[in-house]
């Protein structure tokens, strides 16, 4: 009897009855949209390499700069390589190094902010004074900071613009922890002798999963662009991995030579991406605004 | 209260500085890689050099006299020497400033005019200049700079021959041609933030009851939207544009690299992969630096615009 | 007193989109108000009050469709645009239910104040800041110069309703239009602000529309009082009389519902039912009738008609023979 004191049972039971489905039907056509085009491109984050009609790393100089002829519906890019397969190929470390940067931040970003809510106090001061100061560093700088200490590449990339967003995770998590933690059922189960890390991660961080989705699904999107910018930069992946900013930066020299087709095909790639995440994130974030009031 | 207010954002600056510079260098003092070794392009030096060498760099000190040597010289604008190019790293950042700084201000101009024009425009005119602002929007939101930077070139320069593709240009007409489309690319997205932003700040003014009130005295329609609804959406309007162009200081590497521009950023990134710490050190402290105050600017803006602000700050 | 009215509302029905429809919130509502005259409009939230109010100033949110006729004076104000809606507006003043919300939080109170007379009326910055200094001192208001320096944050909810009072008073309008002005303020605060604007509005002879969902104090202050139930007129009456000899079921039931010192009865009565917005309620019987402990079947034929008794209105089939017996249901 006791534990159904101020459990927020109806907002909980709310969300599990509609469930995750439930939830991306209410954000509507372009929110279905989105979702299926980040199906896509997980699937091909996967699965690219096999599904590449051609080897996505065999060299042909000779076809260099060549537009598409014969099954080479893109043509071919600055070393003759067949542009389709290395866009399929490239899907992966594309996708790869945004998914680690947005788990890491939200991991991060989560727990600090559930502490600072729940300690509050100089806990609090010293965690959102120390997070200002973070905000000193723009992800990009802090990712060449790294290419410089460890060398380039899409782990220290990874890294940094996780720590880098991290930030920005914690802010807005943190408003929504402290909200959570005035809500009476947090007392209640306090008085209850429920211990803090259990309240914590069984009830305040499980209500708050709709705000973190939408984070983390917009989040997914800046990440993306500034890992590709990394990448565009020679300092993210290296050739010659396929990757989406990789082939910006490989084919660019073809724009001024007026063959732009590789160089836009990566491009166009990385930004229906990334406004699939953008658009997806936004609905959710509205979704879960309106659940939280 | 104002004052205390400016007071408090100020000792935040310095200390935001102060452990920005210090990760700056510890991060680079902790760099794998002997800085005699850098120093000497590898050649193996006599002990009496090398000693002599240690003392005139520090190395020999712990590292805290070492940081705090560090950041004496830099203040002082001694931020060492580039190994690559042999030369002073502060003179080589003097002569590539005005490209990363004009850039940016090129960019801040098209976002101010552009994404606040067109936001205010979609606010006030719903219908079709609405609808075609947050499409336009939705989809230039999501464009890196990189990309914009390749549409551009291939449109504007390859195809139409408007404007060339690389370079910076001599003389100021001719720099402004050069830095055109790299100001747009580096601005597009943000002038799409920008606009969103100002477009629900208008809106959301526009249904205060406030206003209300104006139009219930029998104030012009002109007059309630100058002196009412733009006036209170400045203060978003305000710290988004500000933040917005603070992180276009990072970005224009990106496009300093696209478009063959020489400026700090593209140095900095050169200098990142041929390990010229000094380099490296020097060019971010002096982004860091922009990117701070240009925040805190931001935040005093604020303040200014903002006649309730010392009641809470924008930060907490 | 002349019986021209200053302000004449006649069938005024007002329809709001509401989930897509057009749902009517006010139905055929009549009024007149003449020059210096104070009528109160009484209601619960959602009865329409507020809506006749700023259905007078013209202040309908978008998509309002409006029907019936509003005239000051001798001026149609529902054909009024331009500069001559503003100069309308201008001689109509409002004052809103909430200062804090209604005044502009990043403008000093000076400017606040002296916006409308600098701006329609061309008076100049010194004179206008002269002039809303002393209306401030004439709302009791001290150091009223350093007051125009002030932002409305710096002000108390009583002290900023005043403001909004003195600035409402500074154009010199025929008409106020008072729209719960004391219901956002603490009690002792309230009795204050109400003082004061009934005794300006004497001084300057000015004629108000006064707004409120209680009864006494529209009776206390106002000659005359008007009772509205979901978008409809139900009772027009002297003030001093609604109390004693109330002619509709409803303005009993309100009057049965609020503490009176005087009376001895053991327990408030609460009107059974909840109020209904215009659009909830019936549309071709009595509005009042599901509530109503006097209803019979003849109520449900038709909207009944306003009848006129002794000098009021009331909009009750049966107001002849339950007159007498209602004031005693609720003593």
């Amino acid at each position: 009897m006791s534990t159904a004191v101020g459990v927020p049972s109806g907002r909980v039971q709310a969300r599990t009855r509609s469930g995750s489905l439930g939830v991306l039907r209410s954000t509507g056509f372009a929110g279905i949209a989105s979702a299926v085009v980040i199906a896509v491109a997980t699937v091909l984050a996967v699965f690219g390499p096999l599904v590449a009609p051609y080897n996505p790393d065999l060299p042909s100089l000779g076809q260099a700069f060549i537009g598409p002829a014969g099954g080479h519906l893109l043509g071919f890019d600055f070393e003759g390589r067949d542009v389709l397969s290395r866009l399929l190929a490239g899907a992966q470390s594309s996708m790869i190094g945004p998914l680690a940067v947005v788990v890491g931040a939200m991991v991060l970003g989560t727990l600090i902010a559930v502490v600072a809510a729940w300690r509050q106090g100089p806990a609090d001061t010293v965690i959102s004074s120390g997070l200002d100061i973070l905000f000193a560093f723009p992800g990009i700088l802090l990712a060449v900071l790294a290419a410089a200490i460890f060398g380039a590449g899409l782990t220290a990339a990874s890294v940094a613009l996780a720590i880098a967003y991290m930030p920005y995770v914690a802010r807005v998590l943190r408003g929504a922890a402290l909200r959570e933690r005035g809500q009476p059922y947090v007392a209640a189960l306090e008085v209850q002798g429920a211990s803090g890390t259990s309240i914590c991660l069984r009830h305040i961080i499980p209500n708050m999963l709709p705000l973190i989705v939408a984070q983390a699904t917009i989040m997914f999107g800046w990440a993306m662009v500034d890992l590709a910018a990394i990448s565009f930069l020679g300092l993210g992946v290296q050739p010659p991995t396929p990757n989406w900013g990789v082939m910006i930066s490989e084919n660019e020299p073809g724009i001024l030579q007026g063959y732009p087709l590789p160089a836009l095909a990566a491009g166009l790639c990385i930004v229906g991406v990334v406004i699939a995440f953008n658009v997806l994130g936004e609905r959710l974030f509205e979704q879960a605004q309106r659940v939280s009031r | 209260m104002r004052w205390r207010f400016l007071a408090r954002r100020l000792l935040m600056l310095i200390v935001s500085l102060l452990v920005a510079s210090f990760v700056i260098f510890g991060a680079l003092y902790l760099a794998p890689g002997n800085p005699i070794t850098a120093l000497s392009g590898g050649r193996a030096l006599p002990p009496a050099s090398l000693r002599v060498l240690e003392a005139r760099y520090h190395l020999n000190q712990p590292f805290f006299a070492q940081y705090w040597y560090w950041l004496e010289n830099a203040l002082h604008g001694n931020l060492g020497i580039s190994i690559t190019l042999q030369e002073n790293v502060s003179s080589v950042i003097a002569a590539r400033m005005w490209t990363t700084g004009g850039l940016v201000l090129f960019a801040s101009l098209i976002i101010l005019v552009f994404g606040i024009g067109s936001g205010v425009i979609a606010a006030l005119r719903p219908g079709l200049a609405d609808t075609s602002v947050l499409v336009s929007t939705s989809i230039s939101a999501a464009l890196p700079s990189f990309v914009a930077a390749i549409v551009l070139i291939t449109v504007f320069s390859v195809k139409l021959g408007w404007f060339p593709a690389l370079g910076n240009g001599t003389g100021f007409w001719s720099s402004v041609r050069h830095f055109t489309l790299p100001a747009i690319a580096l601005a597009i997205s943000s002038v799409a933030i920008v606009a969103r932003v100002t477009r629900a700040a208008v809106r959301e003014e526009a249904d205060r009851e406030h206003v209300q009130t104006a139009i219930s005295r029998g104030i012009p329609m002109r007059q309630i939207v100058r002196r009412h609804i733009l006036r209170n959406a400045a203060i978003p309007i305000t710290t988004v544009s500000g933040i917005t162009i603070a992180s276009l200081i990072a970005v224009a590497a990106v496009v300093e690299t696209a478009f063959s521009l020489n400026g700090l950023g593209a140095y900095l990134v050169q200098a990142a992969e041929s390990k010229d710490l000094a380099v490296v050190q020097g060019i971010s402290l002096v982004l860091v630096t922009a990117f701070v105050v240009i925040n805190a600017v931001v935040d005093v803006l604020y303040a200014v615009l903002d006649p309730r602000v010392a009641l809470g700050s924008r930060a907490q | 007193m002349s019986t021209d009215p200053l302000l004449s509302v006649s069938d005024l029905t007002v329809l709001l989109p509401v989930e897509g429809e057009q749902r009517a919130v006010l139905r055929d509502v009549s009024l007149d108000i003449r020059a210096g005259e104070a009528v109160g409009l009484v209601g619960e939230s959602g009865s329409g009050k507020s809506m006749t109010a700023r259905a007078i100033d013209r202040l309908l949110p978008k998509g309002a469709q409006v029907h019936g006729q509003i005239r000051l004076r001798d001026s149609d104000v529902m054909t009024l645009a331009g500069s001559q809606l503003r100069s309308y507006r201008n001689q109509v003043a409002m004052i809103f239910q909430d200062p804090r919300a209604h005044v502009n939080p990043v403008r000093r109170i000076g400017d606040f104040m002296t916006e409308a007379l600098r701006t329609n009326l061309g008076v100049s910055p010194a004179d206008a800041a002269h002039r809303a200094a002393d209306m401030l001192a004439q709302v009791g208001i001290e150091d009223a110069r350093r007051r125009l320096h002030q932002y409305p944050h710096e002000l108390s909810g009583g002290m900023l309703q005043r403001v909004m009072i003195a600035a409402a008073l500074l154009t010199e309008p025929a008409l106020l239009l008072a729209d719960e002005p004391t219901t956002a303020l603490d009690v002792t605060t309230q009795a204050e602000v109400m003082a004061i604007m009934d005794e300006l509005r004497h001084q300057y002879g000015l004629a108000m529309l006064f707004i409120t969902h209680d009864l006494e104090l529209a009776a206390a202050i106002c000659d005359r009082t008007i009772v509205m139930y979901a978008g409809q007129v139900v009772e027009v009456r002297r003030s001093e009389l609604l109390h004693s000899d109330p002619l509709h079921p409803y303005t009993a039931a309100l009057a049965a519902a609020r503490p009176d010192i005087g009376s001895k009865a053991a327990r408030l009565q609460a009107i059974p039912g909840r109020p209904l917005s215009a659009f909830e309620a019936p549309a071709h019987e009595c509005a009042f009738a599901p509530r109503c402990p006097y209803a019979q079947d003849a109520c449900r034929d038709g909207v009944p008609p306003l009848i006129d008794l002794d000098g009021g209105l009331s909009r009750c089939l049966r107001v002849g023979e339950l007159r007498g017996q209602l004031e005693a249901a609720h003593a």
